[in-house]
C-alpha cells in the first residue's frame, strides 16, 4: 500500500514538475520574439517547413473527408428524406470539428515529427549547447519562429481542409450521387455561421501553439530520455512529441467546444 | 625595471559539481594568465569536459565561483568561445553559413560585412574553397578547422577547446595542436585546452594542469610536468611516446 502511495505520489510530482517545464519553456519562447535577430527570415523557413510542405496531406485527408462525409451523410438523410440537408451536414461537421481536429493532426504527423526529431538531432549533436555558447538564445532561435508560424499556418490549413472537404462532399453528394449542386451549396452557405467559422479558426490557433511547443519541448529534451540515448532517444522524442501533441490536441478540442457550445 | 604581469582572465576557484552520488569535480582551483594555452590533462572520466562546461555555463556548478576577467558568466558569447569535441556543427548550414550564424545572431553588422568577416576567417583556415559545402562533405580535419573559424570569427578573448583531438589520427592531432598555437598567435586570444593528448600538449602549451580525482593535481609548465618525480604524474608521463615536431610556441 506504502509503495503504492509511494508511487502515485512520485508520478503525480513529476507530472506536475512536466508541466511546470513546459510552462517555462512556452513562456520563455514566446518572451524570447523581441530579442530574436532575423525572425522574420526564420519564420518564412518555418511557414513552408509546416506550410507548404503540409499543403498536399492536408488537401487530400481533407478530400477524402469530405467524401466519406457525403457518402454517409447522403444515405444516413436519405432514409429521413433530409437529403437536402446534405450541404448542412458537411460544412458543419467539417467547420466546427473535422477540420480543424485533422488538419492538425496531419501537420502534427509531418511537420510536428519532423521539428520534434529536427531539435533533437541538434540536441544530441550539442548544436543547442554551441548556441548558448554563441550567446544566442537557443528557444529564439530554434523555437520562437516555429510557434510564430503555427498561428498563421494551422487556421490557413484547416481553412484548406474546410474548402476541400466540401468539395469533396460535393463530389460524393451531387456529381455522384445525384444530388442537386444548388441544393448542396445553397444548404452550405446558409449553414455556416460567423460564430462557426470564428470557432473553427480559434481551435486551429489554439492546436496549431500546443502542438508544437510540444513537438519543439520534446525535441529540446531529448537529452533527458531515460534509459536511451543517441539516435534512439531522437526516436523516442519524435514519438513522444507527436502523441503527446495528438492528445492535447484532442483534449484541448473537447475543453473548447464545451466552452463555446 | 619590471612588468607587471597581465592579470589572469579567468579565475576558478573551489569549483564542485556532483551527479547523484558520483562527485566528479571535488574542488577544481584554476586561474588562466592571459595570452597562454594552458591544458588541462586528465584520464578519461575524469571531469574535464564537465569542469569545461561549468565555465561555459553549460553545466551549473553546486559551489565555487569562475570569474571571468571581463565580468561573470553573462557575457561569455561575446567575449569567449567553446570548441566542442564533436564540433557542433550546424549541419543543414553550409561552411559560411556556420560561420556567419554567431556574427549575424549576436551583432548589428551589415549582412554584407557579416558575409566579408565569415569569408575572412574561412580564408585564414584554408577553407575558403568549401564555403558552400556542408560539414557532412568535409574531412574530419576540415571539419574541426570550420569549428575553429566559427569559434573565432567573433574574435574572442578566451577559447575553450574540448578534446579537439578527440576521433582524429596521430598526424591530424599534430595539426591540430598546430593550428591552435598559430592562431593564438594570429588572434591574440587565450586558450584553455582539455585533453589526453599528452605529448601535444606538453609541446604546445605554456602551462599543464593535470585534473584527478576531482582536483587539479599538478600544474606547472611542460617542463615541470614532464621532470615531475610524482608516481602520478609519471604515470602520464610514461604514456609519451614521441614528441611532435614543428611545433613553434
Amino acid at each position: 500500500m506504502m509503495l503504492l502511495l509511494q508511487a502515485v505520489g512520485q508520478n503525480t510530482l513529476a507530472t506536475i514538475a512536466g508541466l511546470g517545464d513546459f510552462a517555462t519553456f512556452a513562456t520563455r519562447a514566446i518572451a524570447a520574439t523581441p530579442a530574436t535577430r532575423q525572425l522574420g527570415r526564420r519564420w518564412i523557413r518555418a511557414v513552408h517547413e509546416q506550410g507548404v510542405r503540409c499543403v498536399p496531406v492536408v488537401t487530400i485527408v481533407g478530400l477524402f473527408t469530405g467524401l466519406v462525409l457525403g457518402l454517409q451523410g447522403y444515405y444516413v438523410l436519405t432514409r429521413f428524406g433530409s437529403a437536402g440537408a446534405l450541404g448542412t451536414f458537411v460544412s458543419l461537421t467539417l467547420t466546427r470539428e473535422l477540420a480543424p481536429v485533422l488538419g492538425a493532426l496531419m501537420i502534427i504527423g509531418q511537420a510536428g515529427s519532423a521539428i520534434a526529431a529536427e531539435i533533437g538531432i541538434h540536441r544530441n549533436s550539442e548544436q543547442i549547447d554551441a548556441l548558448t555558447t554563441m550567446g544566442i538564445d537557443p528557444l529564439g532561435y530554434l523555437v520562437t519562429p516555429r510557434l510564430l508560424a503555427s498561428l498563421i499556418v494551422f487556421p490557413v490549413l484547416t481553412v484548406a481542409f474546410t474548402l476541400v472537404g466540401l468539395a469533396g462532399g460535393y463530389l460524393s453528394g451531387s456529381a455522384l450521387l445525384g444530388l442537386d449542386a444548388g441544393v448542396y451549396w445553397s444548404a452550405v452557405h446558409s449553414a455556416v455561421q460567423y460564430t462557426d467559422v470564428r470557432e473553427c479558426l480559434l481551435k486551429a490557433l489554439i492546436f496549431g501553439a500546443i502542438a508544437i511547443v510540444i513537438c519543439c519541448h520534446s525535441g529540446f529534451t531529448t537529452h533527458r530520455r531515460i534509459g536511451v540515448s543517441g539516435s534512439r532517444a531522437v526516436s523516442v522524442s519524435t514519438t513522444r512529441g507527436v502523441v503527446l501533441a495528438s492528445i492535447a490536441t484532442l483534449a484541448a478540442d473537447y475543453l473548447i467546444t464545451s466552452f463555446l457550445v | 625595471m619590471t612588468v607587471a604581469p597581465l592579470p589572469p582572465i579567468l579565475k576558478v576557484t573551489s569549483l564542485r559539481k556532483h551527479f547523484g552520488e558520483h562527485v566528479v569535480l571535488a574542488s577544481v582551483s584554476l586561474t588562466l594568465p592571459r595570452g597562454s594555452i594552458i591544458s588541462v590533462l586528465g584520464r578519461s572520466g575524469t571531469g574535464k569536459s564537465v569542469f569545461l562546461k561549468c565555465l561555459a555555463g553549460l553545466l551549473k556548478p553546486d559551489a565555487g565561483e569562475v570569474r571571468y576577467e571581463m565580468g561573470l558568466l553573462e557575457g561569455f558569447g561575446q567575449r569567449c568561445s567553446y570548441l566542442f569535441q564533436g564540433n557542433a556543427l550546424f549541419d543543414s548550414l553550409t561552411a559560411l553559413e556556420n560561420v556567419a550564424l554567431p556574427l549575424e545572431q549576436t551583432t548589428r553588422l551589415r549582412p554584407r560585412d557579416i558575409a566579408q568577416a565569415a569569408g575572412d576567417a574561412l580564408k585564414s583556415l584554408g577553407l575558403d574553397e568549401f564555403k558552400d559545402y556542408f560539414p557532412a562533405q568535409l574531412s574530419g580535419g576540415m571539419q574541426k578547422r570550420l569549428a575553429l573559424a566559427r569559434a573565432l570569427v567573433t574574435r574572442p578573448e578566451l577559447v575553450l577547446f574540448d578534446e579537439p583531438t578527440a576521433g582524429l589520427d596521430p598526424p591530424a592531432r599534430n595539426t591540430v595542436f598546430e593550428m591552435i598555437v598559430r592562431y593564438r598567435q594570429k588572434f591574440d586570444f587565450t586558450a584553455l585546452v582539455v585533453t589526453h593528448d599528452i605529448s601535444e600538449a606538453l609541446a604546445a602549451s605554456d602551462r599543464v594542469a593535470l585534473l584527478e580525482e576531482g582536483r587539479i593535481y599538478f600544474e606547472g609548465t611542460p617542463a615541470e610536468f614532464a621532470a615531475s618525480d610524482d608516481c602520478i604524474v609519471r604515470s602520464f608521463n610514461d604514456n609519451i611516446v614521441t614528441l611532435p615536431t614543428g611545433l613553434d610556441k
